[in-house]
């Protein structure tokens, strides 16, 4: 057995709390003739824990108790859009008709849930001005995979094989390089002006016969709209070169600018984050990728598609097609159709009117948190923010603190802490996303810490080095972690050795 | 909607931040059809939406209503009330990725069980805490193994009894790279040893499925013998489900382990979210992609959990890592934990048997049917392929008339399959269910 400590706050694990006999869940006797298991495949040991019910229960209720999420409380995580997720979208994407559909079941038999798809595709591409639309992308990341290999092929299909470099800005999200290296291309990065937004000299000087395109996250990564974006996409633009936008920030710009209207030719949604289907302590997310005209035909399939438009009497027949010249799969099925009914509720509840308001004051929220902090941190691009921003967690003065300190500190305070050393352009980071769901008196009490916090910061330094001190656990060494590496429970079936 | 702001609220912050007007907030973006009309649908309260949204529900036939013997690598089975319990606490699901441990360990500590769980499940060594499929989790094992050769090697063998969307999707995503796939057009009833003679010194890996598409499990052991003596890895894709009953593919001698982990207790829904599982041997795992959770100690001395080996990932190595997942199926993941918890070992056994002795059962009924027949003498566990006298498009078009899915043509998926249908049958369907298909079978057959 493992040395556990005896803090009630250490949970055993599920193998720690296992008796030979038990049993959580029983199935029916069997009312079919039993035929003979298979000679030479049954397996002589299954080492997996027995537990009855309500230990299940009260084992994972407990280990719930030790996470903090959006619905515990405030979670100001930078570039995670950790707003408010409503409980009706957990009801819709419950609901049989949802819930038990097989996803190969004859179209005729799914026609609501296809018309689902293809009506979540539509909105989707109101909002953002794009002409074609593909939802089988599972997550953020897939998606950028997803339009880079868009980008690709559409280049080849051209017959413009030389085209292998991508431009990154150095304020880009952190999965954009690995993104492109997975389709084979030659990253460049290109750095920030001293007004946070893309270095033209730096950009011109790369817009050659070889570039392929560039990957913005606008607003970008230190919550700035970059004012250069027009000349930036019209630079990359006559070099023959496409624009892919990073849509993780979109939760800015709802109903206020279309990404396809301003120069963006792939972009990719983070329903997770702009369309408030939860984060799941780590997934399930949903990319969706929206793309323009030129590039449609090379969307990865199933795409949900109107069959025959139908009449007075007769509703119409959705289908699932492939575009013409489509990249293929990018997994398997239709995409992460839970993840779609939830964020299809959202839209449905905001209608176009909610969704602006809600991105109005998502930056509205940001702002005046930063105006709330101005006095006391060093803000090093002090504009006008969008829906988040970065401040420096550090202080001339005060040497030994440093961001990762008051990002402890505030979990005392019962806060989430900020994105912090991201983006890794900006020393000590603390990226600050509130999101539009939070009240001016949270916004009030997290700045008022945080000024508490600086306060700490030259008075009691080591409040803040030993943070946190009101949480369950206190700092966990990674260092020990990563030497050690143990990824797996004691079994039982070690207990003799 | 979800917004707290007051006017006043609104008036104090808009003063607080020196400008007069929401739209003031918006002067850096370009002046490009800015605050454009955007055509959606008016918002709507709860009551109208959940109205709305139930009609469109109500507008399928699901496999409440339909008997369903599909399968094809998504099975109809049963969800504990525990499961969705446990997924519904906000704690977990409105939580992310735990990149703060200190207040993350509820998330942390699951994903450890998880990973330990499959690591049980398959005979491996470490797993990683998910992929977003089972399509995906196959596409990165192709991806592991070419990066472990350093790109020196550069062919990767595919049977043709991997999944077609498996296949599908790592065509897609080794497109810009110079990998070969190879062994998709052997002929699929010849078995694994049709794939040994294309392993070679340029070989990096041999991916095949454990049930394979067709439902049959082969013994692995001469194909990994095989690929290990040209040095080449092998990766084995299984229905974690058959493992409650199947020798694991660690005794094969497997080095990396993809699953789809829907069967665990994870609705159909259409398509997904499901969870990519994905194990390897410990001399790998510093190739293997995806968060990894590791057990540690914090500074009063607790045990307890963090990310680790985070020097793999896109976020540290950037363009150089192999892979760019970030955010994976955390919540799926802690619902086989619990699934796995709840039903232990000797739950997990009992509802394998269940199927195979169901599945066996169906086999026996259709094949006594005139001009049916069971395509392949092997063993088999939940899911089976049959020859039948007619196409399946026609026979599966005439079951739904007896409110019957009848099982995945796979002509779709293969030339020359145009007359097999592969049948699933699990825990619940019926011997009833089964009796009133085969009669199904027989009526339509000889319409």
């Amino acid at each position: 057995m493992p040395d556990l400590s005896t803090s009630l706050k250490v949970e055993p694990t599920v193998f720690d709390i296992s008796s030979p006999g038990r049993q959580g869940h029983y199935f029916p006797k069997s009312d079919v003739p039993q035929t003979n298991l298979p000679k030479g495949f049954v397996r002589e040991d299954l080492p997996l824990p027995e537990i009855a019910e309500v230990d299940v229960v009260r084992h994972f209720t407990r280990l719930s108790q030790l996470n903090h999420g959006v619905d515990t409380g405030f979670y100001p995580l930078g570039s995670c859009t950790m707003k408010y997720n409503p409980k009706i979208n957990e009801e819709t994407a419950r609901l049989a008709g949802f819930a038990k559909l097989h996803p190969l079941q004859p179209t005729e038999t799914v026609q609501g849930a296809i018309g689902l798809m293809y009506e979540l595709q539509e909105w989707l591409k109101e909002i953002s001005g794009f002409t074609g639309l593909s939802l089988q992308p599972a997550a953020g990341a897939h998606g950028e995979l997803t339009g880079v290999l868009i980008m690709r092929a559409y280049h080849k299909a051209r017959g413009d094989e030389k085209r292998v470099k991508m431009l990154i800005p150095d304020s880009a999200h952190g999965t954009n390089p690995a993104s492109s290296a997975m389709s084979g291309l030659k990253i460049v990065e290109i750095p920030s002006d001293s007004r946070g937004n893309i270095d033209m000299d730096a950009l011109c000087a790369e817009c050659d016969d070889t570039l392929a395109g560039i990957m913005i996250t606008n607003p970008n990564t230190l919550g700035l709209f970059d004012e250069n974006f027009k000349e930036v996409c019209d630079c990359v633009h006559e070099a023959g070169g496409l624009i892919y936008g990073d849509g993780a920030n979109f939760n800015a710009i709802m109903g206020i600018s279309r990404p396809a209207d301003i120069g963006v030719d792939v972009l990719h949604f983070n329903l997770h984050k702009t369309f408030s289907t939860p984060h799941g302590g780590g997934g399930p997310g949903s990319g969706p990728v929206g793309v323009t005209e030129e590039l449609a035909p090379f969307l990865p399939g199933p795409i949900a598609a109107v069959l025959d438009e139908g009449n007075a009497e007769e509703p119409p027949l959705f289908g699932l097609i492939n575009p013409e010249k489509s990249i293929g799969r990018v997994k398997a099925f239709h995409g992460h159709f839970g993840v779609l009914v939830r964020a299809y509720t959202y839209m449905m509840m905001l209608g176009g009117e909610g969704l602006k308001a809600a991105s109005e004051h998502a930056v509205l929220n940001a702002n005046y948190i930063q105006a709330r902090l101005r006095d006391t941190f060093t803000i090093p691009h002090d504009r006008i923010c969008m829906h988040e921003f970065v401040l420096e967690g550090h202080w001339d003065d005060a040497l030994d603190i440093h961001a990762l300190d008051i990002s402890k500190r505030l979990m005392d305070f019962g806060i989430h802490p900020p994105t912090n050393y991201f983006p890794l352009i900006v020393p000590e980071a603390l990226m600050i996303e509130p999101t539009e769901t939070e009240s001016k008196e949270t916004l009030d009490v997290f700045a008022d810490t945080m000024i508490k916090i600086a306060e700490e910061a030259h008075t009691n330094p080591e409040l803040l080095q030993t943070a946190p001190h009101n949480t369950p656990f206190g700092r966990l060494d990674e260092v020990k972690a990563a030497r050690e590496l143990v990824l797996c429970c004691w079994f039982p079936e070690d207990k003799e050795e | 909607m979800f917004l707290p702001h007051t006017d006043a609220d609104r008036e104090a912050m808009l003063r607080t931040i020196g400008v007069d007007s929401l739209e003031d907030l918006f002067c850096d973006l370009p002046d490009v059809n800015l605050f454009p009309e955007i055509n959606l649908p008016p918002g709507m309260t709860e009551i109208e939406v959940l109205e709305e949204i139930q009609h469109i529900a109500d507008a399928n036939e699901t496999t409440g209503e339909l008997i369903s013997f599909l399968g094809a690598g998504v099975y109809n089975h049963y969800t504990p009330a525990v499961v969705d319990s446990i997924l519904r606490r906000g704690e977990f699901y409105t939580a992310y990725t735990p990149y703060q441990p200190e207040i993350s360990q509820g998330t942390l500590q699951a994903i450890f069980e998880y990973q330990s769980m499959i690591v049980a499940l398959t005979g491996m060594d470490a797993s990683n805490a998910s992929h977003y499929d089972g399509a995906t989790a196959v596409a990165e094992a192709v991806n592991m193994a070419y990066h472990n050769f350093r790109g020196k090697r550069s062919k990767v063998i595919l049977s043709p009894g991997l999944h077609p969307h498996y296949r599908e999707t790592v065509h897609t995503y080794v497109v810009d790279s110079d990998i070969q796939l190879e062994g998709e057009d052997t002929p699929f009833d010849a078995g694994p040893e049709a794939l040994i003679p294309l392993i070679d010194e340029n070989t990096a890996l041999v991916s095949v499925a454990y049930p394979d598409f067709f439902g049959r499990v082969f013994d692995y052991t001469k194909l990994v013998e095989a690929a290990h003596e040209a040095k080449a890895l092998v990766a084995i894709h299984v229905n974690p489900l058959a493992l409650g009953l199947l020798t694991p593919p660690g005794e094969f001698g497997a080095d990396i382990v993809t699953g789809e982990g829907q069967s665990l207790g994870i609705p159909m829904a259409f398509g997904g979210p499901y969870l990519g599982i994905f194990a390897t041997k410990d001399k790998y795992v510093r190739k293997m992609a995806g968060r990894i959770v590791g057990e540690t100690q914090d500074t009063r001395g607790q045990r307890g959990f963090v990310l680790t080996l985070s020097t793999r990932e896109q976020h540290i190595r950037r363009e150089r890592a192999t892979s760019n997942i970030c955010t994976n199926q955390g919540l799926l993941a802690l619902a086989a934990a619990v699934y796995l918890s709840l039903l232990g070992k000797n739950g997990l056994r009992q509802l394998a048997e269940l199927n195979y002795h169901k599945a066996h059962y169906a086999a026996q009924q259709i094949a006594s049917i005139d001009g049916f027949e069971l395509a392949n003498s092997e063993t088999f566990f939940n899911e089976f392929t049959i020859r039948c006298p007619k196409s399946a498009a026609e026979l599966n078009e005439a079951l739904l008339h007896y409110d019957v899915l009848g099982g995945y043509d796979l002509g779709k998926s293969y030339k020359g399959l145009d007359d097999h249908l592969l049948i699933a049958v699990t825990e619940m369907i019926s011997k009833e269910e089964i009796d009133h298909f085969v009669n199904a079978l027989k009526e339509v057959s000889n319409a």
